[in-house]
C-alpha cells in the first residue's frame, strides 16, 4: 500500500518530521534523523560566529542532499522578523518551502496568530510555501489555510515541554476542517503522544526535543518511527468502537 | 573604516567587496559559500552579486548560515 505525503506538491513516504537542535552533537543528530526515517528536517538561520568560524557546520553532517531543510523562524515574536528571516534562508538554501513561527513570549513560545497570520500573507505573496505553526484554535488554522498556507501544523503542547496532546479535540476539529496536511507540531513526549497524533488523522508529526532529549536519542527516533507507522495505520485500520460492557472474543457455542 | 559585521564593528579596506569579507572572516562558512546568506542595510545581497557588490563606510552586514534547530 502506497501511503505518502505530498506537501506543496513534493511527495514524502515518511510522515515524522524531525528537528536539528538540542542534540549532543550534529554527528548525534544526523544519525538520529537517519534513525526516524525522516526525510524533513527543521533547521534555523543564525548568524556566522566569526569569533570561531571553523566550529562544526550543520550542513557537513545532516547534508540538504540527503534530507530535505525546512528552515524555521524560532526565535522571532513579529511577523517582519519572520519574514526577513525566511528571506535570509531562501537565500542561503535556494528553497521556498519554510516553516514559519512566531512567537508570543518566551516562557510559553505560544503562536503570536495575528502576527503569525499577517507574515504567512506576506511570505506566500513574495513566493513561499509555508507549513505553518500555530495554535490548536480551529478558527485560525481555518484563517491560514484560507490564506494559502500548504500545512496546518497546531502544537500538541507548549513546545519542549513533552507534555503531549493536551487538547485531542481540537486538534480533531481541525484536522476534519482542513484540507491540506496537518501536522502536530511540539509538545510530543514520548512514543504514544505521536501514535496518539496520528490516529486523531493528523498527516505527520513534527518533533525535536522528545528525541533529542531522550537518554537514547538514537533508540528514541526508532522508536518515534514506528509511533507513527502503528498511529497512521491504526488511524487508516479504523478503530473498533469503545463498549461499556464486555465483549467475549471465544464463542458462546459449543460451551462444555 | 568601520563597518558592523553580525553586530560587531570591524574595520575594512576600502574598495572591499561582499565576496572579499566572506572569504577574510568566515571560515569554512566563507570557502563553500552555499548555504550562507548575505544582507547589507537589510537588502539581501545575492550570492551572483557578492563579487561586485563593493562596501561602504557604515554599511551594516549581516552574514548567517544554517545551523540546528527545532
Amino acid at each position: 500500500m502506497t501511503d505518502s505525503l505530498t506537501i506543496a506538491g513534493k511527495t514524502y513516504n515518511s510522515r515524522l518530521i524531525v528537528g536539528t537542535g538540542k542534540y549532543k552533537s550534529y554527528q548525534q543528530n544526523a544519525d538520529a534523523a537517519r534513525a526516524a526515517g525522516a526525510e524533513i528536517v527543521t533547521v534555523a538561520l543564525r548568524r556566522v560566529n566569526l569569533s570561531d568560524p571553523e566550529q562544526e557546520r550543520l550542513t557537513d553532517f545532516v547534508k540538504p542532499d540527503e534530507f530535505t531543510y525546512l528552515p524555521n523562524t524560532a526565535g522571532c515574536y513579529t511577523a517582519d522578523e519572520a519574514v526577513r528571516t525566511l528571506r535570509l534562508a531562501r537565500e542561503a538554501g535556494g528553497w521556498n518551502l519554510v516553516k514559519l513561527e512566531v512567537l508570543a513570549d518566551q516562557k510559553t513560545l505560544y503562536p503570536n496568530m495575528p502576527e503569525t497570520l499577517e507574515a504567512a500573507k506576506a511570505l506566500i505573496a513574495d513566493g513561499f510555501e509555508v507549513m505553518v505553526y500555530c495554535s490548536d484554535d480551529p478558527v485560525y488554522a481555518k484563517m491560514l489555510e484560507d490564506a494559502g498556507c500548504c500545512a496546518i501544523m497546531p502544537l500538541g503542547s507548549l513546545i519542549g515541554s513533552g507534555l503531549g496532546i493536551m487538547n485531542p479535540v481540537n486538534i480533531r476539529l481541525i484536522v476534519e476542517q482542513t484540507r491540506v496536511p496537518v501536522i502536530v507540531d511540539a509538545g510530543v513526549g514520548t512514543a504514544s503522544d505521536a501514535a496518539m497524533a496520528m490516529e486523531l488523522g493528523c498527516d505527520g508529526v513534527l518533533m525535536n526535543t522528545a528525541i533529542a532529549a531522550a537518554k537514547d536519542p538514537i533508540m528514541m527516533a526508532s522508536a518515534m518511527k514506528h509511533a507513527v507507522i502503528a498511529g497512521r495505520e491504526a488511524y487508516l485500520a479504523g478503530r473498533m468502537p469503545k463498549k461499556m460492557y464486555a465483549d467475549p472474543s471465544s464463542p458462546l457455542a459449543g460451551l462444555i | 573604516m568601520l563597518v558592523t559585521v553580525n553586530g560587531e564593528t570591524r574595520s575594512v579596506q576600502p574598495g572591499t567587496t561582499i565576496a572579499m569579507l566572506i572569504t577574510q572572516l568566515a571560515g569554512e562558512s566563507g570557502k563553500d559559500q552555499r548555504g550562507i546568506a548575505i544582507e547589507r542595510n537589510l537588502e539581501i545581497v545575492p550570492k551572483s552579486e557578492h563579487a561586485c557588490t563593493v562596501i561602504e563606510e557604515g554599511d551594516r552586514i549581516e552574514l548567517v548560515q544554517f545551523v540546528g534547530g527545532g
